[in-house]
């Protein structure tokens, strides 16, 4: 086939990419901004990070955010892994289409309405609100995006390899954690990585599930924001920024790898 | 030998069971819940409304049901006003996001196969990346005195400083920013797939490539172009932290409402008022969406 890049294309791409990542970059750049006002540039100074790490509510609520992310993510992975094997290894069973409704239709309702749901639920089964009420959000909004991220690696799975451990005596459990599960890892791993980082970044199910004992990272960037611009917000901004292009980076390279591998085991 | 297969069946029943229960319990009884508040009278107590269901007691359970919190959105015609500003908001986004991302995704089908990933993975990361903190980024850059009139400034195209920030564009500047990958992957994902000698068909039977665009590369892409569409308009909808920090005091939308009834008016019942007829906008939209995502994850035709 003959493609090929018009100039159209090209400035297309250029302006796009400019306009994704430039806000990024600016702010990445600011952060090292010696200057009190955030868009003045007064030279370049790593004082903000300094003086972030002796911000101990904004710390506290890292750590907060991080434990919440961690075991959310956890739960969501099971819970959405068993999700997408219903989905694609049970065929019809009862109640499927509304199953289906529920897995999909958290990814899209906006957030303010799942996040008044759940905490009108909660406050009628009487729970407290703080780190549980927020992981258990967390835990029901990530797991839909585990579930399609493993569905969709489900569907294109050739499926003769698990009828040949079954025909060989397998029990289904043994096949699926000797055969299914080994297969099906890399989309396992992405999605708890999409369900780690959605719970980071999650502001309005946090606030309305968030108590006094428990203020999440972006709970504490928002008040700080409405309160004006800080070059503190940057700092911690640019550090978030900074794990996660690891993160990405590293995921990239382990699924190349195995991917790599694959081959050469096929071959 | 009849325990062990017992045994088997019930692990069995369990892996669709588990996630069943667990969605049934944190997302369909939560928003039965908000229906019920919907419709119950506020209370100043702890929690703010007063509680119409007793068990045993289902008569005096629909009696006390009612639709003052309805009728009190029709009367207001804020409500109103914000129901219709994020439907026009949200509408104007997509069609912008519409615009903004065909030519990305376009380019990207185009571009080699080695660099296709590459690309693909350059729209991806920035949405790893807070959503919070991207919108906080816009704030420094629409300011008054921000990055963007210095820019302009600088290089001499404008003399008085830009008032972007504040206004209903910094809400679009902002929804087009944080929701183009959305829009941006599922259109890639069917114009990658085109076929190219269609295009070459047509130019070859002396088609203009305006009119080769119009008759065969949007029908083709139309399952990207819906899915994309509805993947911007629906969460655009309840958006709150976009208008909310971008948007000013003057920039009404539904969601917004939703907050400041909850959270400043402490109104409990009010808001779940105004959560439920945000539902009935969306409902259409999330069922054809669902639909279409299912199909698309499935194969089916």
């Amino acid at each position: 086939m003959n493609r090929r890049l018009s100039l159209f294309n090209v400035t297309s791409l250029v302006i796009g990419f400019a306009f994704l990542y430039l806000p990024i970059l600016l702010l990445v750049i600011y952060s090292f901004n010696a200057s009190r006002l955030v868009t003045v540039w007064g030279g370049f100074s790593t004082h903000w990070y300094g003086a972030l790490f002796r911000n101990e509510a904004l710390l506290e609520a890292a750590w907060v955010t991080l434990r919440i992310a961690l075991l959310s993510a956890t739960l969501a992975t099971v819970l959405g892994t068993l999700a997408a094997l219903a989905l694609t290894r049970y065929g019809r069973f009862p109640g499927r289409t509304l199953f289906t409704g529920m897995v999909y239709a958290p990814m899209v309702m906006p957030e303010v309405i799942t996040g008044l749901s759940l905490l009108l639920f909660f406050v009628a089964v009487d729970l407290d609100r703080g780190f549980w009420t927020i992981t258990l959000a967390h835990t029901t909004l990530t797991m839909c995006f585990v579930t399609v991220v493993v569905q969709s690696r489900l569907m294109t799975f050739d499926r003769s390899l698990e009828e040949a451990a079954m025909d060989l005596g397998a029990p289904p459990l043994r096949t699926f954690f000797s055969v299914t599960l080994p297969l099906i890892a890399p989309s396992i791993v992405a999605g708890f990585l999409l369900a780690f980082t959605l719970s980071m970044d999650d502001l309005v199910i946090a606030s309305f599930n968030a108590g006094p004992g428990a203020t999440t990272l972006p709970i504490k960037i928002y008040s700080q924001v409405r309160l004006g611009l800080s070059p503190e917000v940057n700092a911690a901004s640019a550090i978030l920024i900074g794990i996660v292009t690891l993160g990405v980076i590293g995921a990239t390279l382990l699924s190349k790898r195995s991917v790599l591998r694959s081959r050469r085991t096929a071959h | 030998m009849v325990e062990r297969s017992l045994l088997r069946r019930v692990t069995a029943g369990l892996v669709p069971a588990i996630p069943y229960l667990w969605l049934g319990v944190l997302f369909l009884v939560p928003f039965l819940i908000v229906l019920k508040i919907s419709l119950s009278d506020p209370a100043v107590a702890q929690p703010p409304y007063k509680p119409v269901f007793e068990w045993g007691d289902i008569a005096g359970f629909f009696g006390a049901l009612d639709l003052e919190n309805f009728e009190l959105l029709t009367q207001d015609d804020l409500y109103f006003r914000a129901t219709l500003s994020s439907v026009r908001i949200a509408a104007f986004s997509t069609l912008l996001l519409l615009l903004v991302g065909f030519p990305i995704a376009y380019g990207m089908a185009r571009a080699p196969e080695r660099v296709r990933s590459l690309l693909v993975a350059l729209v991806i990361l920035p949405f790893w990346t807070s959503f919070l903190i991207r919108i906080y980024a816009w704030v420094a850059i629409l300011k008054p005195e921000g990055l963007l009139t210095q820019a302009l400034t600088g290089l001499g195209l404008i003399a008085q400083p830009l008032d972007i920030l504040n206004t209903e564009t910094a809400v679009y500047i902002g929804i087009v920013y944080a929701y183009l990958p959305f829009m941006v992957l599922p259109l890639y994902a069917t114009l990658e797939k085109m076929d190219d000698t269609l295009l070459e068909a047509a130019l070859d039977l002396g088609s203009p490539p305006w009119r080769s665009f119009w008759t065969i590369t949007v029908p083709l892409a139309m399952p990207g172009i819906v899915a994309g569409s509805l993947l911007c308009f629906i969460p655009a909808v309840g958006e709150f932290v976009i208008p909310d920090l971008l948007g000013g005091s003057e920039t009404l939308m539904i969601g917004r409402q939703l907050w400041s009834e909850f959270f400043s008016n402490r109104d409990w019942p009010l808001a779940s008022a105004v959560a439920i007829l945000l539902l009935i906008i969306l409902v259409v939209p999330i069922v054809i969406y669902r639909d279409v995502e299912a199909r698309r994850v499935e194969g089916r035709p």
